[in-house]
């Protein structure tokens, strides 16, 4: 009867939720969604003549994609897993294009027009090696071309019709690695040539049919090899050597294997520094980087080498495609005063350029770093190029006849951090021509309403209606509203872009490629880390811009410099940026502003010494008043160790640097390195508002919670369950979870699951933890509640002491008072693993919480706190359940409706961030992977204001009806009782 | 026979010499045998953690235990230094904490009966707590993460010295422990830190130390929910029921309109004072409002 009634309870409850869910026609009202591919590594063109053009192109967020050349639209796309990432790419038969990922081990074939995969052939890899795939140059289309993927010591021959393996070939040569794999057009005979790890050139000629070996000849090359090598033509090597100061020419395919040595310094004539291949598969040609100028050179019959070419532009070099039979063109790029050249070149007459073109791009578009071509015949039958060129911030452009014919912003597929900035306040003086306009629409556009609730539209106005309710131009003003939906997303992108996103339709503001995260003679390998709010004005908000902080170092060592820099939030303008002297371990901002208003930043470099940002008399004075009560932690996750540390005083650097402040360590917690390792550490979010302390029980009991801003979850696992689900058996594998206080380092709370194991996602948030994670004895993930009270404030229940004003409610909350809470937990299973975790926030924190989780199928779920409420019990009294506690059960319900994302998926899910509008009950959620995708929600729905839909015609014409009926009965009242009196 | 014969002697010497130890220790640390059932109780993982603060583990100072009498027990004593530092002073040893070690069938061990003796303070030591009291410094605690091998890891632990000082010293110890090794320890005053911290000075310089050792606690798992959910399918009829409310709990909001609108009538009654019997039956009504009326008031509060 009870399990009866809990579950009628639950139906309920899930009767009440479904309201949450959006309808059909509200799709895209609040939300967008756009579908990125990342920077591209690989493109190959579509040789077929029939059907539209396209290109297949491979990229670093392992995205295989196919797009259409006159849009730029994504026609298909498959995003491999995070552990795949795509080696190679080509299209065989005309019909697949076969895809060569993790390695060299996992081949598959995916059919051009639609992107469904024909099939995937798994390649056995012994040792990791250089993986090499080799798809032959369609001979015919009708024979059974065999595919050859060389990868950890074997070659497969694999065909590329039903991806069976044809033969198999292993070279157990110790240290072999392949440079090059040619089939002599038509011919049966494959040569595979590889150098050893002493500086032998292996050449092994192999029958294609079979397999089977049928010469091997190896020569060593005195001086020895660097590895860097390109194949020039079908025998023709071009190789450096090992003191990387000379070219070697190897010429393979003659019964005995002949070098050709020649010294980069005759070529070029200069004294260099470095020197790289590039690669271009151009007959007889190749190209080489030397310093920054670019070389062509052609090696001649005889195995010389001749330049043809220097270039001191940036520039690069395309593939060769083939024109006709002996023609091959490539293309190349320079970049020059915000235009690149594009030229067109043929083999066979080097010197002149077929085409040659200058587009001028955008100059936050950087400079061009791969280009691939296309040809096609023109209107008058002549050749004509097209070029795919990958610019330096992932961005992608078509270019043809001189003109970009699209570009895709794909940096931001690979976003790193993202910050919020509010859009610029309205200014009074609106032109009365625009307010008539507006007035005219409005009430069109509410007559077209009306009729669609009264069911009197027509099919074209119901799609007018949809039009209007998704080009509502009020959400897209740049101003701020009264609700706070209209902001700008601030991201910056692993190129070192910053973008700037309007939340009404997700169309980029403005685009800035930083100077100095750029790769230049001071900073080589840029890494962009973190962006931060640096100046918000409250007191000019009308004159004055916000600005940004974003944080970035050079170079991957953890000692590398670092890099500020200052950007305007509404025009992206820089407007300031430093290159620190220190490394960066951790930026912390700090909660206290100078007199102009910047946030306080400290930075902490790796010798836990801490630097003061913005550099002013001003805000060090501030900094020095709250000196003493900053604290922060760091983790060491290899010594398995968490340190809190506080300041100290002035750094002891030689010289006096008044903004450096040394640290000392105040505690640290030591995991035992035999038995436990960190795997997961969550903090609550900083700016985080809690709107009532007190939580009031079924009993009219009140519990305080322990609200500390201080307070970290760290979860660790046992080492040996630290691989893959599945690595440990459950007697071996245990996860410890841990609450800790940052500023004392005390154990608030800890607790052990037995036979439980990573991946942990935390969220932290009030006075609460959710952690996800996988119990392998139950088979199952599992998402825990910890929520923590403070008993020490339990004694301000009683009223008389309210009264006489003995509680301690208003005396300051310090760390160092011994804490006396009570935990609450409770474990439930939940279906998904997950990908990340997040939750609502609202401006006032009075809107009940939803935890977000970002699902293995790339979707947002939204999940009800109340679901994860440690207090739920099997059978809940009357009260309890009037309170809204939900029976309990082993499970989390998912409700196919609780889908933030409805349809969409946000491909390679990262991370979700929620924002929180003005409005108290709406969270914007902003969630990054590959794919973007933003919306509003509201949690307990929207309490404090109107739906958009709301018929304010409807409301009106009511109100009119009514008033006349008054004036009317009135009148027919009046008249009654005249002739009441008249009687 | 005669090696049995010697093996029964010495094992009646070691029950006479045990239970010669166990009356000494019943006479002289009367609360030690608490410790020794409490440190059990917690090895369940069964305290709760709101118990620490009402029965801590008081270990008086100056009242070291005979490490001797540990090592002639069975299971393994062991003894750990604690080192302080006062500010930004070097660490320097102040006490010794003593444990014994249990070690366990499968392999673990744990850590049971810890105690602690803290040296007296020195002059100089004196002195260095002064200044850190003056300044509002930091007050640093060390022990060694692994006590069993002492390896240079050590977990610190700090407060700001303003907190420590009451009547004595108070301090207290939580030391989170698992098998051999120290986790962290979570070091400070006994109760509650004001702020902001006034300058006061002990009147006694002298620490009184309070020590509690704490394990793992086992997460509880839904299994026992499975079974709670088959238990509840057949014991239907027990279920619980909710309580029936008063018949005034339940019809409360009809109950006082009625009472207004027969209130508003009886006054109406009392205005038309010529007819007599509606007057009665007026006071009736009233007098039945005014039986309600203080409950109406008990119950709304």
């Amino acid at each position: 009867m009870a399990v009866r009634a809990s579950l009628f309870f639950l139906f309920l409850l899930l009767c009440s939720l479904l309201a949450a869910a959006l309808y059909e026609d509200q799709v895209g009202i609040a939300d967008w969604h756009q579908k990125y591919i990342g920077k591209t590594k690989q493109a190959v063109f579509h040789t077929q003549k029939a059907g539209r053009k396209r290109v297949v192109v491979a990229t670093e967020e392992n995205v295989i994609a196919s797009l259409d050349l006159r849009s730029g639209d994504i026609y298909w796309r498959h995003v491999l897993g995070k552990n795949d990432p795509v080696d190679q790419i080509g299209i065989a038969l005309g019909k697949y294009v076969v895809t060569l990922s993790s390695e060299g081990s996992v081949l598959r074939a995916w059919n051009l027009p639609d992107g469904q995969m024909s099939w995937e052939t798994s390649i056995e890899v012994l040792k990791p090696s250089k993986s090499l795939l080799y798809v032959p140059a369609n001979a015919g289309v009708e024979k059974d071309n065999l595919i050859l993927v060389y990868g950890g010591g074997c070659l497969h021959a694999i065909s590329s019709i039903d991806g069976e393996v044809a033969w198999k070939k292993e070279f157990s040569l110790e240290g072999f690695n392949i440079q090059g794999i040619s089939q002599p057009l038509g011919g049966s005979i494959i040569y595979i040539v590889g150098f050893t790890s002493n500086s032998q050139v292996v050449v092994n000629k192999v029958n294609a049919k079979t397999g089977e070996l049928l010469n091997h000849n190896s020569v060593a090359y005195p001086r020895g090899l660097s590895g860097e090598v390109l194949q020039v033509s079908s025998d023709l090597l071009v190789a450096l050597d090992a003191a990387r100061s000379s070219l070697v020419t190897i010429n393979f395919q003659a019964s005995d294997i002949s070098f050709h040595h020649m010294a980069i310094s005759n070529l070029v004539q200069e004294s260099f520094v470095t020197v790289s291949l590039l690669p271009l598969n151009v007959n007889g040609m190749f190209a080489a980087k030397v310093d920054s100028t670019l070389v062509l050179a052609r090696v001649k019959d005889t195995g010389e080498l001749e330049v043809t070419e220097k270039i001191n532009d940036p520039s690069c070099v395309s593939d060769a495609i083939l024109l006709t039979e002996g023609q091959e063109a490539f293309a190349m790029v320079q970049h020059a005063d915000n235009r690149i050249h594009l030229s067109i070149r043929v083999n066979n007459d080097i010197a002149t350029e077929v085409l040659k073109e200058s587009i001028s791009v955008d100059p936050q578009r950087g400079h061009a770093q791969k280009i691939f071509i296309n040809n096609y015949v023109r209107t008058d039958r002549s050749h004509g190029f097209r070029a795919l060129i990958v610019m330096e911030d992932h961005s992608l452009l078509l270019v043809q006849q001189g003109e970009i014919v699209w570009s895709r912003e794909d940096g931001l597929a690979s976003i790193v951090d993202s910050t919020v900035s509010e859009l610029p306040v309205e200014k009074v003086g609106v032109s009365v021509a625009k307010v008539e306009e507006n007035l005219l629409e409005w009430l069109k556009g509410h007559m077209l309403k009306l009729k669609g609730t009264l069911m009197l539209a027509s099919a074209e106005d119901v799609a007018t209606i949809q039009g209007m309710r998704l080009k509502n131009s009020e959400k897209n003003k740049m101003t701020r509203d009264h609700n706070g939906f209209r902001k700008l997303i601030i991201v910056l992108t692993k190129a070192g872009k910053v973008l700037a996103l309007h939340t009404g339709d997700g169309r980029v503001i403005w685009s800035v490629l930083l100077p100095s995260l750029r790769e230049s003679d001071v900073c080589d390998s840029p890494i962009a880390l973190n962006i931060y709010q640096w100046h918000v004005p409250h007191h000019h908000a009308m004159d004055e811009n916000p600005s940004l902080l974003i944080v970035g170092k050079c170079g991957q060592s953890s000692d590398a410099p670092g890099v500020l820099s200052v950007v305007d939030s509404y025009t992206g303008k820089e407007l300031n940026s430093i290159m620190l002297a220190h490394s960066i371990a951790q930026v912390i901002p700090l909660p206290f502003t100078d007199s102009n208003e910047q946030r306080l930043h400290l930075i902490i470099d790796r010798n836990s010494d801490g630097h003061l940002y913005p550099r002013t008399p001003d805000s060090i004075n501030v900094f020095l008043r709250e000196m003493s009560s900053i604290y922060w932690y760091s983790v060491d996750a290899e010594k398995s160790m968490i340190r809190g540390h506080a300041l100290k005083g002035k750094c002891n650097l030689d010289s006096a640097d008044e903004y450096c402040f040394s640290s000392k360590e105040l505690w640290s917690i030591i995991f035992p390195s035999e038995s436990e390792k960190i795997a997961k550490i969550a903090t609550r979010k900083m700016n985080e508002v809690v709107h009532t302390q007190a939580k009031v029980n079924v009993d009219h009991d009140v519990m305080y919670k322990y609200i500390s801003k201080n307070i970290v979850f760290a979860a660790t696992v046992s080492p040996k369950a630290s691989g893959e689900i599945g690595s440990a058996t459950p007697e071996e594998a245990s996860l410890v979870a841990y609450l800790i206080d940052a500023v004392t380092g005390r154990i608030l709370h800890r607790v052990t699951h037995q036979g439980a194991q990573g991946p942990i996602h935390a969220v932290v948030s009030e006075n609460w933890v959710v952690y996800h994670y996988f119990n392998l004895r139950a088979h199952r993930y599992e998402m825990s509640v910890i929520e923590i009270y403070d008993q020490s404030r339990a004694v301000n229940k009683d009223v008389w002491k309210l009264i006489l004003g003995k509680h301690n409610l208003t005396s300051p909350i310090t760390s160092y008072s011994k804490p006396e809470v009570v935990v609450k937990t409770q474990t439930y299973f939940f279906t998904h693993s997950v990908k990340a975790v997040a939750v609502t926030a609202t401006a006032k924190g009075i809107t009940s919480k939803q935890v977000l989780i970002g699902t293995i199928g790339d979707q947002v779920l939204a999940l009800d706190k109340r679901f994860l409420d440690p207090r739920r019990t099997l059978n809940p009294s009357q009260a309890e359940k009037e309170e809204g506690i939900i029976p309990l059960t082993d499970a989390l319900p998912i409700i196919p409706q609780s889908y933030i994302t409805h349809s969409h998926q946000v491909e390679g899910l990262r991370d979700i961030v929620t924002i929180p509008a003005k409005l108290e009950s709406t969270t914007l959620v902003f969630s990054y992977g590959v794919d973007l995708f933003f919306t509003r929600i509201a949690p307990s729905r929207t309490y404090d204001s109107l739906t958009e839909d709301f018929s304010y015609a409807l409301l009106l014409i009511t109100i009119i009806a009514l008033v006349a009926a008054i004036i009317v009965t009135w009148i027919l009242s009046e008249k009654k009782e005249l002739r009441e009196k008249w009687r | 026979m005669g090696r049995r014969r010697s093996l029964l002697a010495f094992l009646l010497l070691l029950s006479i010499s045990l239970s010669l130890f166990c009356s000494n220790a019943s006479a002289d640390f009367q609360s030690d045998e608490l410790l020794q059932d409490d440190d059990e109780f917690g090895l369940e993982g069964a305290r709760s953690p709101d118990l620490e603060h009402l029965n801590p583990i008081r270990t008086p100072i100056r009242r070291r235990s005979d490490p001797d009498s540990f090592s002639s027990s069975d299971s393994k004593a062991i003894q750990f230094t604690l080192e302080h530092a006062f500010g930004d002073s070097g660490f320097s040893p102040a006490g010794t904490f003593t444990a014994r070690l249990k070690s366990w069938n499968h392999g673990g061990h744990t850590l049971t009966k810890l105690r602690f003796s803290r040296n007296a303070l020195t002059h100089a030591e004196k002195e260095a707590f002064e200044k850190l009291l003056k300044e509002d410094d930091f007050y640093i605690i060390r022990v060694p993460s692994n006590v069993l091998s002492p390896g240079p890891d050590y977990i610190v632990s700090s407060i700001k010295a303003r907190c420590l000082p009451r009547e004595t010293l108070d301090e207290q110890f939580v030391i989170h422990a698992e098998g051999v090794n120290i986790l962290a320890v979570n070091y400070g005053s006994a109760g509650p830190c004001q702020y902001p911290r006034p300058l006061k000075f002990p009147a006694k310089w002298s620490f009184n130390s309070y020590t509690l050792l704490k394990t793992s606690e086992q997460a509880p798992r839904t299994p026992a929910f499975a079974e709670e959910l088959l238990a509840g399918e057949n014991g239907e009829e027990e279920g619980v029921k909710p309580p029936e409310k008063s018949f005034w709990a339940k019809y409360w909001m009809y109950l006082i309109p009625l009472g207004l609108i027969v209130m508003n009538t009886v006054t109406q009654a009392m205005n038309m004072p010529e007819e007599q019997a509606g007057g009665q039956s007026g006071t009736q009504a009233q007098q039945t409002v005014a039986q309600r009326g203080p409950n109406a008031a008990a119950r709304r509060r």
